[in-house]
């Protein structure tokens, strides 16, 4: 082991030694959900990504040389950290991006900062990540739940959705979820009627959108996720909410999520997202690379897999602005001075607390008659601004911002 | 319980005077060279983090090795340990013993709790209840504000042991987390070899005439199940300490399996064999990360040949084939 | 219309026959664990990988040759079935001398394999699954909504569980199967093939599990990890019920069912628990279980 690292140690000095001086080498690590719930959201689709971005960048740069490696935190904190601590001491990573799940980014934000390098969250949600729980060694890219909430309540409330029920998962995530959305419908003058909280990885829903259904709000708002959510839709339409007159509001639904459920099931689901493969020719074209590289043509890039690919591009962009091998502050610093600018997500801007800012869409799944192919899933039904999209840096309640 | 006997008799008798008698302190004098030496070949996290999954195998161990219980619900005695050692030293501001102490105690009461109702099956629905409460705890988990849901406690301070010895080193919380490990290592097997420990094997291979001959076999289960979740609990707080985190991992059932699969791969009924088996699978955790999509699958493979082919487990195997105890 | 507890009665009636439905899986699981156990004196953990593997049969026969949900109520746990079979023969007919607590790692070892490989081809967001359209839409009973599927749910599941009950209990096959349990090498002195019989009691307990795999398909999540949060919870209807009786399974399914249903009304923060709470006090009252005989 050691003889390999130092023989590796002996090749990158050479390699340093006989390049041209604008020579530069970078690093990147993915660390994602490789096996397990967040596989699809995330993990692989996610590698794929990373690889379109090193490979388009190499286009315009031959002589930036751009090293991958991915690692899968299996969902754990302590496997996710301790592979962070061995990424950047042993391995020379210089960045990690993606980890879709909020326990494992905070802790890898947290590795980051003490070894001052360099984290770009694409994958979790937890909008404390640019919060009370910021620093200046990670920035957030694609989404989070405050983004989330505010989209999707204040778009459902704006177009009569004026009375919620919210089916919430019963832990930190659901409540947050729940309030911020409630928060918002009632600040744009809409009236929470009631809500339910049932447990992580219910089955069975059917008690709960009973209630929901009594209550004759006009929308059920999903605080929850993943199987949660498939779980509810499923037996929404089983029951005959959305028929009844009643919307169902996704506050944290992915295209893969409207995929496994399929449009039968989903139909009139209003959700927010970043990023929608089917909105431009841009975004198809870069699709269909991607389903090459990923070797999956029936499956669909989510908003995560776009944020991993504009995350890395910036980034690089930054070190080439640089040059040398400058610390992690001095990379973000960079990264928040210089507008952001790619194929997928268009012109944005990242704020003093690391917030990546940029449009948000509130899309309604289509009914399967209206959709015309495959990955055909919604109607575009509003465009959020980026001012409006995210929490403003002077709320968020992170150290980083002055004044 | 007849298959455990075939695992644990597994060491033949030993013939007197010779070296083989001394095949255990030899072993320990080698495990304790090895963690000398170990920080400078390997990455010292790893190391500790090892440590800590060995010392909850450890413990793990003893339940079912000596005992002949099967608890498939021991994530509940490690992770809420954990919580509360997290807890204590990031919000109460605890210094690091203390903040170990509490969550030591945290997994002795809940083991005093647990056991007490578990203890009044058998067998196969020994197994399933410990599951069914454990799998309610994780349930408390999630819910409660403290532990933070998905999120975990993070950040967790180290502190300065005793208020001197400031644990941020590394080299001084490796050498801490070793000391803790020997001292729960020599206390399982003091316990193992202590007329305690013999009661127990006898419960294991035959409870009715254990009680014939006038033991009360309860009492002598659950204090044998509260000094496991005690000892679990002393490794879950560590590694909050060590990892500076605890989150839900640690208080879910598939923990549980792991310690299963640790204590299995290893050998059950051997003295050395869960060290042995938690260091394989936490490499085989960590080395894999980075190959992704077939940890599970793996994992279950080895479950599967290791309950099929070898059920001594490694350090079982070698201590059949050398003709010693382990 | 009367109110109990601030709940409008009308209201309750729906949750209890929410929670009838509800049990009837609980019941059809509890069934086929009972069933293997009485027999093999395993611990099936990997019902719950069965029961996933019952809908994903579900999935791909529709997808891959276009059978349908009533086709795939027979093919799946048949197909299911022989893979239990298979294990059976080739893995646990091994640990039979042994304590049976192998019997249990050796079948949650075969969860992760299952499971592992499930999510590595078909992902874990889940596959979708339409309901078939005779049985969409539903009646209103005036007190609820009853989608026609929930109905269909609990008269199938409750035809199976009267089924198997019958045949254990009933028939001569039931006969052998028991007194199997009781003295095999009797039985096999009898001249009847024991072990055949051991493997085919596999066999269907599986089928079982499969067959409420195929029947959660179009209202549950059919997901690699669908399984898995239920089996500690049918793992506890067991311990409650005792595994002593195939009545006993049955009743304490639907009932169990319906105390959840209900506590989903009043404290639903608790549903999850209540079931473990259950347990804990019927271990303290009648540590055999409601319906076991003390060993």
């Amino acid at each position: 082991m050691k003889s390999l690292l130092s023989l590796t140690a002996i090749a990158v000095a050479l390699a340093a030694g006989s390049a041209q001086a604008q020579q530069l080498s970078v690093k990147i690590g993915v660390m994602s959900d490789m096996s397990s719930l967040y596989a699809d959201i995330g993990g692989p689709g996610s590698v794929a990504a990373a690889k379109l971005a090193v490979a388009d960048f190499a286009k315009s740069n031959p002589n930036v040389k751009v090293e991958l490696v991915s690692g899968d935190h299996q969902n754990k904190p302590d496997v996710g950290s301790q592979l962070a601590n061995q990424w950047f001491d042993v391995d020379k990573v210089d960045m990690i991006i993606d980890i879709p799940n909020s326990g494992v980014a905070l802790a890898v934000s947290q590795v980051a900062a003490n070894k001052n390098k360099l984290f770009i969250v694409s994958g979790a949600a937890a909008s404390d990540l640019t919060g009370p729980k910021c620093n200046a060694n990670t920035i957030h890219w694609s989404y989070d739940t405050w983004m989330l909430a505010n989209g999707t309540g204040k778009a459902m409330v704006k177009t009569g959705g004026d009375t919620w029920f919210f089916l919430t998962a019963d832990y930190a995530f659901g409540h947050a979820l729940e309030r911020d959305t409630g928060e918002v419908v009632e600040k744009n003058g809409g009236k929470i009627l009631g809500k339910v909280r049932h447990p992580l990885n219910t089955s069975d829903f059917s008690s709960f959108l009973l209630q929901a259904q009594s209550s004759k709000a006009k929308v059920v708002g999903l605080a929850n996720a993943g199987g949660d959510t498939i779980n509810s839709i499923k037996q929404a339409a089983e029951f005959g909410i959305v028929k009844g007159g009643q919307k169902m509001a996704g506050l944290l639904v992915f295209a893969s999520d409207v995929n496994a459920l399929g449009l039968q099931t989903a139909q009139g689901l209003s959700l927010t997202e970043s990023w929608y493969w089917d909105l431009n020719d841009a975004n198809r074209e870069w699709t269909k690379r991607w389903q090459t590289e990923r070797n999956a043509a029936g499956k669909f890039p989510t908003m995560i897999h776009a944020g991993v690919y504009s995350g890395i591009t910036h980034y690089l962009k930054a070190r080439v602005a640089l040059g040398g091998s400058p610390e992690g502050k001095d990379v973000t610093a960079k990264m928040k001075a210089t507008p952001t600018d790619d194929v997928l997500f268009g012109k944005g801007v990242i704020d003093e607390a690391g917030r990546k800012r940029h449009d948000a869409y509130l899309f309604e799944v289509k009914k399967p008659s209206e959709s015309k192919h495959p990955g055909d899933f919604y109607h575009l039904r509003a465009t959020i601004p980026a001012a409006e999209a995210f929490r403003q840096a002077k709320d968020s309640g992170c150290s980083l911002v002055k004044g | 319980m007849e298959a455990r006997t075939d695992a644990v008799s597994a060491a033949p008798p030993v013939p007197a005077a010779s070296w083989r008698n001394w095949s255990e302190p030899i072993a320990f004098a080698v495990m304790v060279a090895l963690l000398a030496l170990a920080p400078m070949y390997f990455y010292p996290m790893f190391v500790m983090q090892a440590l800590c999954f060995a010392l909850f195998a450890c413990a793990f161990n003893l339940l079912i090795g000596y005992g002949g219980l099967l608890s498939f619900g021991h994530a509940l005695y490690f992770g809420w340990a954990s919580y509360l050692a997290a807890h204590s030293a990031k919000v109460w501001g605890f210094p690091p013993e203390l903040a170990i102490l509490t969550g030591t105690l945290t997994g002795g009461l809940f083991g005093v709790v647990a056991g007490a109702l578990a203890i009044r099956r058998q067998g196969i629905y020994f197994a399933m209840i410990t599951l069914a409460m454990a799998q309610m705890m994780f349930f408390f988990a999630l819910q409660m504000k403290f532990t933070g849901g998905e999120d975990g406690i993070q950040a967790v301070p180290r502190g300065k042991l005793f208020g001197l010895i400031d644990l941020a080193n590394q080299t001084n919380m490796y050498v801490t987390v070793a000391a803790i490990f020997l001292a729960g290592f020599l206390l399982i097997q003091r316990v193992i070899h202590s007329p305690f420990g013999e009661v127990l094997k006898a419960i294991r291979e035959n409870e009715p005439r254990a009680i014939s001959l006038g033991y009360k076999t309860d009492r002598y289960k659950l204090l044998a199940f509260v000094l496991s979740a005690t000892l679990a609990g002393l490794a879950g707080s560590t590694k909050a300490i060590v990892l500076q985190i605890a989150s839900l991992t640690d208080v879910d059932w598939p923990m549980s399996g792991e310690v299963v699969l640790m204590a299995l791969v290893g050998g059950l009924g051997t003295v050395f064999g869960p060290v042995v088996g938690a260091f394989i699978v936490v490499a085989m955790q960590n080395y894999l990360a980075q190959v992704g999509q077939w940890v599970t699958v793996i994992q279950g493979v080895i479950f599967v040949l290791c309950v099929l082919l070898f059920r001594r487990g490694v350090i079982g195997e070698l201590a059949a084939y050398m003709r010693i105890k382990l | 219309m009367f109110e109990i507890f601030g709940i409008p009665s009308t209201a309750l009636f729906g949750q209890l026959l929410i929670g009838l439905i509800n049990g009837s899986f609980y019941a059809l699981l509890s069934l086929g664990l009972a069933v293997i156990f009485g027999m093999l004196n395993v611990i099936n953990f990997a019902h719950c990988a069965q029961y996933m593997m019952g809908a994903f049969a579900a999935f791909l026969l529709l997808n891959l040759t276009g059978l349908g949900y009533w086709g795939a109520l027979i093919v799946a746990p048949i197909l299911v079935g022989i893979f239990g079979i298979i294990v059976e023969r080739c893995l646990l007919q091994w640990l039979y001398k042994l304590d049976h607590l192998y019997g249990l790692l050796l079948t949650f070892g075969l969860v992760l394999i299952i499971e592992g490989v499930a999510r590595n081809f078909y992902g874990s967001a889940g596959l979708p699954y339409t309901m078939p359209e005779s049985l969409q839409g539903g009646q209103n009973l005036g007190f609820m909504f009853l989608p026609n599927y929930r109905a269909w749910v609990i008269v199938a599941s409750l035809t199976v569980c009267l089924a198997t009950w019958f045949v254990i209990e009933r028939t001569r096959l039931g006969a052998y199967l028991r007194a199997a349990t009781e003295n095999p090498t009797l039985v096999r002195a009898f001249g009847i093939n024991v072990p055949l019989m051991i493997t085919l009691t596999y066999g269907f307990g599986v089928a079982l599990a499969a067959f409420a795999g195929v029947m959660a398909a179009p209202i549950y999540n059919v997901s690699p990890q669908m399984g898995s949060s239920l089996i500690i919870v049918v793992f506890a209807v067991v311990v409650i019920g005792g595994m002593g009786s195939i009545m006993g399974a049955i009743v304490t399914g639907f009932g169990l069912g319906i105390v959840e249903g209900l506590t989903k009304v009043f404290f639903p923060e608790a549903s999850n628990t209540v079931i473990f709470v259950i347990m804990a006090i019927v271990l303290l009252v009648r540590p055999a279980g409601l319906f076991g005989r003390r060993a």
